[in-house]
């Protein structure tokens, strides 16, 4: 199933320019909220209305400026599942389901039945949604989208209301209940972490644009732009000045650093996240940022120091680490390190 | 009390079943209308929104005998529409019981309007789009959707138009008059026989009015109750 989107949309702040092509199953798109991500997806399932562009599923053209194509949303086939998974609150979950089915009775009812089977809410057919916990309203919405085979799915922020335990327990569930449809889908999220569990393919968005593409653990690896990289979770950036072919210097830390690579021409920033220092004792080597903590925070399970970058006494900027489980063990044991190492392989060389 | 036996025994229930008649008939009306004018109202821009709203709305803030001025002024057999209506079609407006019926339905029609309005405005938007992007047509959204979760505030709606029209005494005494076992509805008969200083026919007018009042608000409320008791609303 190949889906190719262009869309051009006035919106407010910005405007909205997207276009992508893909054949892959699951496309994860990524983006602070009010990006247009939804408006994306809402112009794909043409609940909004693109001011030129062309949505095409396969062969079938949902929408095209040039021949005035405007599918309805009903003839679309595409699904929708909202955040709040909009299900019909004076229907039971049996005519929610057959909602929008077509055709005899007895199939209609023969397609529903399968589906509550499908997605285990025996029992449930005749609860109102109010009735219904979280998870439960998730597979009633999952299985009214499903009834009707679309070609296309496509997810608005579908766990972002969830608590955190609900939240993984439905992503798990939403994973193994989209496993066997042939269809696209296309998820969109502000939570990295749910993109990246959920997509093969991604987009990452910014004010309108599309500023990052690729497959998913690919683009979380080398983000290329800043943006990206700010979006996939980086939180420490420099400013970079080159002073050979492996060498630069982080003008906002104040540090030169030696790579074993050659440094992209068009770099202008650099990134680290904040995962990746390595604490080191005693004598400072290569690579090495002094360990000078502004302030920390304590996590259940993470602890966040915030160092002064650089040796000016001014920034505000702070570089976070983030010490996990094991490695905090070590602390208790040696102390406060004196530097953190960066590891140049961990460096991500950013355009802006 | 032998008196008022007597008195009921005689008693003359035409007015009963006109205002009965009168006030099915304005809530029937009112409530299509109400909802179809809601709906528009609902979807208009909000130039569009203000301007029909304030037209829907005025026949509940002007006093009733403003509304039957104006319903005169068109129905009048001397006037164009009047005229019309009775060379086309021998049909009669003044002085008959489609003037209560008329006259009722303008002077109940905005509280049907404002309340099925209100009750759709607060509809989460997502739902119509929901039963888009699932094939569903724009009118079975509407009777499948949006009007069930409407469900009470149009319940309500259609309880105090019946009410309204029910009790409708200026607009109808205008346009109907009060001809007995015509056009003759509860409260003009009470409003006539306390002329006549007869409190006694009034008073069990009055107790028979309650009681309908009474008994039809207890009912729907029951039946709405029970209705939207499961119903999660946000």
């Amino acid at each position: 199933m190949a889906i190719s989107v262009e869309i051009h949309r006035k919106l407010n702040r910005f405007m909205l320019d997207v276009s992508f092509r893909s054949t892959s199953r699951r496309i994860g798109i990524l983006g602070a909220s009010g990006c247009g991500k939804s408006m994306t997806l809402k112009c794909i399932a043409g609940i909004e209305t693109p001011d030129a562009g062309r949505i095409a599923v396969e062969d079938r053209v949902l929408f095209d400026s040039d021949s005035r194509t405007d599918l309805k949303p009903q003839k679309r086939n595409a699904g929708y599942l909202f955040q709040n998974y909009a299900l019909f609150p004076t229907m039971t979950v049996e005519k929610n389901i057959g909602a929008g089915l077509k055709g005899k009775r007895i199939a209609k009812e023969k397609r529903v039945k399968e589906m509550v089977r499908k997605f285990r809410l025996e029992g449930l057919e005749k609860q109102l949604p109010g009735q219904l916990s979280g998870g439960q309203q998730q597979r009633v919405a999952l299985a009214r989208i499903m009834a009707y085979e679309p070609d296309v799915i496509l997810l608005d922020e579908p766990f972002s209301a969830l608590d955190m335990f609900l939240k993984d327990q439905l992503q798990r569930e939403m994973v193994n209940m989209l496993e066997d449809y042939e269809g696209t889908v296309i998820m969109v999220s502000h939570d990295r972490d749910e993109i990246y569990r959920f997509s093969e393919e991604l987009l990452i968005m910014d004010q309108g644009k599309i500023v990052a593409a690729g497959p998913t653990k690919e683009v979380f690896r080398n983000p290329e732009n800043k943006t990206a990289a700010r979006l996939t979770g980086c939180k420490n950036f420099s400013r970079i000045r080159k002073l050979g072919e492996e060498t630069v210097e982080a003008v906002d830390w104040n540090l030169v650093l030696h790579v074993e690579r050659t440094v992209p021409e068009d770099a202008e920033y650099m990134g680290y996240r904040a995962h990746d220092f390595i604490p080191v004792w005693g004598e400072r080597g290569e690579n090495m940022l002094k360990f000078d903590p502004v302030s920390s925070a304590s996590l259940p399970f993470e602890q966040n120091y915030y160092i002064r970058s650089g040796e000016k006494d001014d920034a505000d900027e702070v570089i976070c680490w983030f010490v996990q489980r094991d490695e905090l063990q070590q602390l208790k044991e040696k102390g406060k390190p004196d530097y953190l190492k960066i590891e140049e392989e961990k460096i991500l060389f950013l355009r802006r | 009390m032998k008196e008022m036996l007597e008195i009921l025994e005689k008693l003359d229930w035409s007015p009963l079943f006109i205002s009965l008649k009168t006030g099915v008939a304005a809530t029937v009306i009112s409530f299509f209308l109400g909802i179809y004018a809601a709906r528009k109202v609902v979807k208009a821009s909000p130039g569009k929104k203000a301007v029909i709203d304030g037209i829907l709305t005025l026949p509940m803030v002007l006093p009733p005998t403003v509304a039957g001025f104006f319903l005169l002024l068109l129905f009048s057999r001397r006037r164009l529409l009047g005229e019309f209506l009775f060379d086309q079609f021998g049909f009669k407006v003044v002085q008959t019981w489609v003037g209560c019926v008329i006259a009722a339905t303008v002077i109940a029609f905005p509280l049907m309007y404002r309340n099925a309005r209100a009750a759709m405005e607060q509809i989460d938007v997502n739902l119509v789009y929901a039963g888009r992007t699932l094939g569903m047509s724009d009118i079975e959204i509407f009777w499948k959707v949006v009007i069930p979760t409407a469900g009470p505030g149009i319940a309500s709606g259609t309880i105090l138009t019946f009410a309204r029209a029910l009790g409708e005494y200026g607009a109808t005494s205008m346009l109907a008059g009060n001809i007995p076992g015509k056009t003759g509805t509860i409260s003009q008969k009470i409003a006539m026989v306390i002329q006549d200083g007869d409190y006694l026919t009034a008073g069990i007018w009055v107790v028979i009015v309650m009681i309908i009042a009474f008994v039809i608000i207890s009912l729907m409320n029951l039946i709405s109750g029970k209705k939207m008791k499961n119903v999660g609303r946000w």
